[in-house]
């Protein structure tokens, strides 16, 4: 099914220019100079190679919302973002809440051949946050579900959240919460602050996500679970994150690529492609995201992929649903918030978008997220840090146009994405 | 300036004063006529569209359009599209394609006015939005303390109430320090929002302090819903410490007067007597509301010969 290819001059971890025989799927060999006979060749001209990204928080939209996404503009999305495996969340119509609806997304993933997906399992039946899902059932599906979230919904009560924790244990599984005290959050349409109070917006305030973060691991301490905290947007946030982790409690952490670059300040155009859940928050805060992800204290960048239909975003603030486009861009706002900003190496940026990602959801257990080493499988992205474009968002693969990031310049482009070693994305065209 | 009028912070010093002089000339203009009608904007046509209910504000901007001879449209949530669901976007393509000059947009969500001026190539006039801005409003305000005090420089503004959830308290923030008067915002905390700070305004908790050093005292409107959601104990409790009765009415200066932009909670914030009493400009503010919006269609609509 895969054949042999040999990629000759790349950079892995942007260090020195080597030659990459892939067979079988796998690395076969990695130094200057090498030739195979029969081998497909790709001409790496120096490009970057990093391990295929792996993102714990996508939003596939199928079953439900076909016409905002579908796991295949999703996957093709992601495959050019550079990705190899993503991770897809509950809230679809109907919700990934048993596993029926989990393995439906999976096999889904498996045909698209693009991407590997794992799906995320609800906390709650029908994100309720009243009854737990049957997270066992899940565990054990063909899907092998191990990261369960009611994200778009914060898992609230206190006494559930602590059984949520607890009980996931027996297979290794980590509860991922979306982190919102909801009542603190009624209404709530951007970050509360200096702008909220000028645009006359609800305000989100940064307490209502370290309140639950706070909590829920002391929670995680108490009973010596796993949490992952998904799109921590606030500098208190990563303060108590770095507490938590100082005190040896298992937590881990995301951020997202647009709360490393975007500020509430683009509230004030009143467009809601800005609007989104996390809120974009203050300079001060995208400054905290980025030296907490530099440090380690956050340990994933995760896109929180959210598309939307024209009519949910072509409407009033008020009325428009929160989320942003992310997969396809988001190696390259790593790129500018923390590569050019000498926050982060390759290496740095392998660890913090594939190696750790994969080792938190468990995409690790089928090869994502290793080193570009001899014997590893061969998940990787070629990228050209030099190349800078403006995005227009027509070129885009989703079937949503909601990214921030219309008109902007962004550096980096993913040449090529090999999922087990078949390319998904060459010349930075989709292959399926 | 833009050809909208979405926030009071749209325009400089200069402009606000044009719009205020344009509203004393018409004022004058109209005075003694027999027939209250300029034929400024004879073939211009004009559309209210409401999404709020607001009856008052309706009919001020209806009437003004009117006496300057424009086609008047009521466009208004409803028994129209608009309550079926239709979208900004597509309401405002048909307003469009009606050759409307002018849209007067109330809208229940902060910022809907900024998103219609997308959309649609006439002025777009906010005529409230949300809890974000009214700055027709706070022209009407200005004028109307202009008119009672004579100046807007120095002046002493102290405005009293619900600022977390008021447009009105947005604009009039945002144009008096334009004009140059010192504004004081009293409130109880829990309806400040956050930031304020950053506001250029003095800001206190307690009416009994404010009130001596007051020109002017505005009172805002108090949903007694407020209470529902803890911003306050009760009624009762907010408007012995933020209400305005007579006793308090008495710590004014001789010379100070009480504004209201309506509709007013009697014995909430304002206490009939209040209301009733010669210091009060709650009429005059509704009738020079009239010639001050009449200015802003005019200066808007009649284009090129106004510099705005
Ligand atoms: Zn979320």
């Amino acid at each position: 099914m895969t054949g042999s290819w040999l990629i000759t001059d790349i950079r892995p971890y942007g260090e020195a220019a080597v030659d990459v025989l892939i067979r079988g799927g796998h690395i076969a060999e990695i130094g200057p100079g090498l030739s195979a006979a029969g081998a497909e060749r790709i001409d790496g001209g120096g490009l970057i190679a990093l391990p295929g990204l792996v993102d714990l928080h996508t939003h596939l939209r199928e079953p439900g919302r076909e016409d905002a996404e579908t796991v295949q503009t999703g996957a093709r999305s992601a495959a050019l973002g550079g990705f190899t495996g993503v991770h897809a969340m509950a809230n679809t119509d109907p919700v990934a809440d048993t596993a029926g609806v989990v393995e439906q997304v999976w096999r889904l993933g498996r045909d698209s051949g693009l991407v590997d997906v794992a799906p995320v399992g609800a906390v709650t039946v029908g994100l309720g946050g009243t009854q737990l899902a049957e997270l066992g059932a899940m565990a054990d599906s063909a899907a092998r579900v191990r990261v369960f979230s009611d994200d778009g919904f914060c898992v609230a009560d206190p006494a559930l959240m602590r059984r949520a924790l607890e009980y996931v244990k027996a297979f290794g599984g980590v509860i991922a919460q979306h982190a919102e005290e909801p009542r603190l959050t009624v209404g709530a349409q951007m970050n509360e602050g200096v702008r909220s109070a000028q645009l006359g917006l609800t305000g989100w305030p940064a307490a209502a996500e370290e309140a639950v973060i706070a909590r829920d691991v002391l929670l995680a301490g108490h009973v010596g679970s796993r949490l992952h905290v998904c799109h921590v947007s606030t500098a208190g946030s990563v303060e108590l994150l770095r507490w938590a982790k100082a005190k040896g409690i298992d937590v881990t952490a995301e951020v997202t690529p647009h709360h490393l670059l975007l500020t509430d300040d683009l509230a004030a155009t009143y467009d809601p492609v800005y609007k989104v859940n996390p809120p974009l928050r203050t300079a001060s805060d995208v400054q905290a995201l980025r030296e907490g992800l530099a440090d380690g204290t956050i340990d994933a960048v995760a896109t929180d992929h959210a598309p939307h239909a024209v009519e949910d975003k072509e409407c009033e603030w008020g009325a428009a649903r929160p989320g942003m486009l992310g997969l396809q861009q988001a190696l390259s706002v790593v790129v500018l918030a923390m590569v050019e900003t000498g926050l982060l190496d390759w290496r740095g940026v392998a660890d913090r978008c594939s190696t750790r990602p994969a080792r938190i959801g468990g995409l690790g257990r089928d090869g994502h997220g290793g080193g570009l080493t001899v014997g590893a499988p061969a998940n990787l992205v070629l990228l050209d840090p030099a190349a800078r474009s403006i995005l227009d968002p027509a070129e885009l693969a989703s079937r949503s146009r909601n990214t921030p990031y219309a008109g902007m310049e962004l550096p980096g482009r993913v040449v090529a994405t090999l999922l087990r070693g078949r390319p998904t994305v060459l010349d930075g065209k989709a292959q399926a | 300036m833009s050809r909208h009028l979405l926030s009071a912070a749209d325009f400089d010093r200069e402009q606000a004063t044009l719009f205020l002089d344009t509203a004393a000339q018409i004022e004058a203009a109209l005075a003694g006529r027999e027939v209250k009608k300029l034929p400024t904007l004879r073939g211009r046509t004009v559309v209210n569209l409401f999404y709020e209910d607001s009856t008052r504000t309706r009919i001020s901007f209806e009437l003004a359009a009117k006496r300057l001879s424009a086609d008047v449209i009521n466009f208004s949530a409803k028994g129209s599209s608009v309550s079926k669901g239709e979208s900004l976007k597509d309401t405002a393509l048909t307003l469009e394609a009606m050759g409307a000059d002018a849209v007067v947009v109330r809208h229940s969500m902060s910022g809907a006015p900024h998103r219609l001026a997308l959309w649609v190539r006439g002025c777009v006039v906010n005529a409230g939005d949300g809890t974000h801005e009214h700055p027709t409003q706070a022209l009407l305000d200005a004028y109307t303390m202009r008119s009672r005090l004579g100046r807007l420089e120095g002046l002493r503004v102290t405005i009293v109430g619900d600022v977390l959830h008021s447009r009105v308290a947005r604009s009039n923030v945002l144009l008096l320090a334009t004009l140059g008067a010192e504004v004081t915002l009293v409130a109880p905390p829990t309806l400040l929002p956050v930031g304020i700070e950053t506001w250029p305004v003095e800001v206190a908790f307690d009416l009994d302090g404010a009130l001596p050093k007051a020109d002017v005292v505005m009172m805002l409107r108090v949903q007694r819903e407020r209470m529902a959601e803890s911003y306050f104990p009760s009624p009762r409790e907010y408007s012995r410490r933020y209400g305005l009765d007579a006793t308090r009415m008495a710590m004014l200066p001789d010379d100070a007067i009480v504004m209201h932009p309506g509709p007013m909670n009697r014995g909430m914030e304002i206490a009939a007597e209040v209301a009733d009493s010669v210091r009060s400009t709650i009429v005059e503010q509704v009738r020079n509301g009239l010639s001050v919006r009449m200015a802003v269609l005019y200066l808007l609509l009649s284009g090129a010969e106004v510099s705005l």
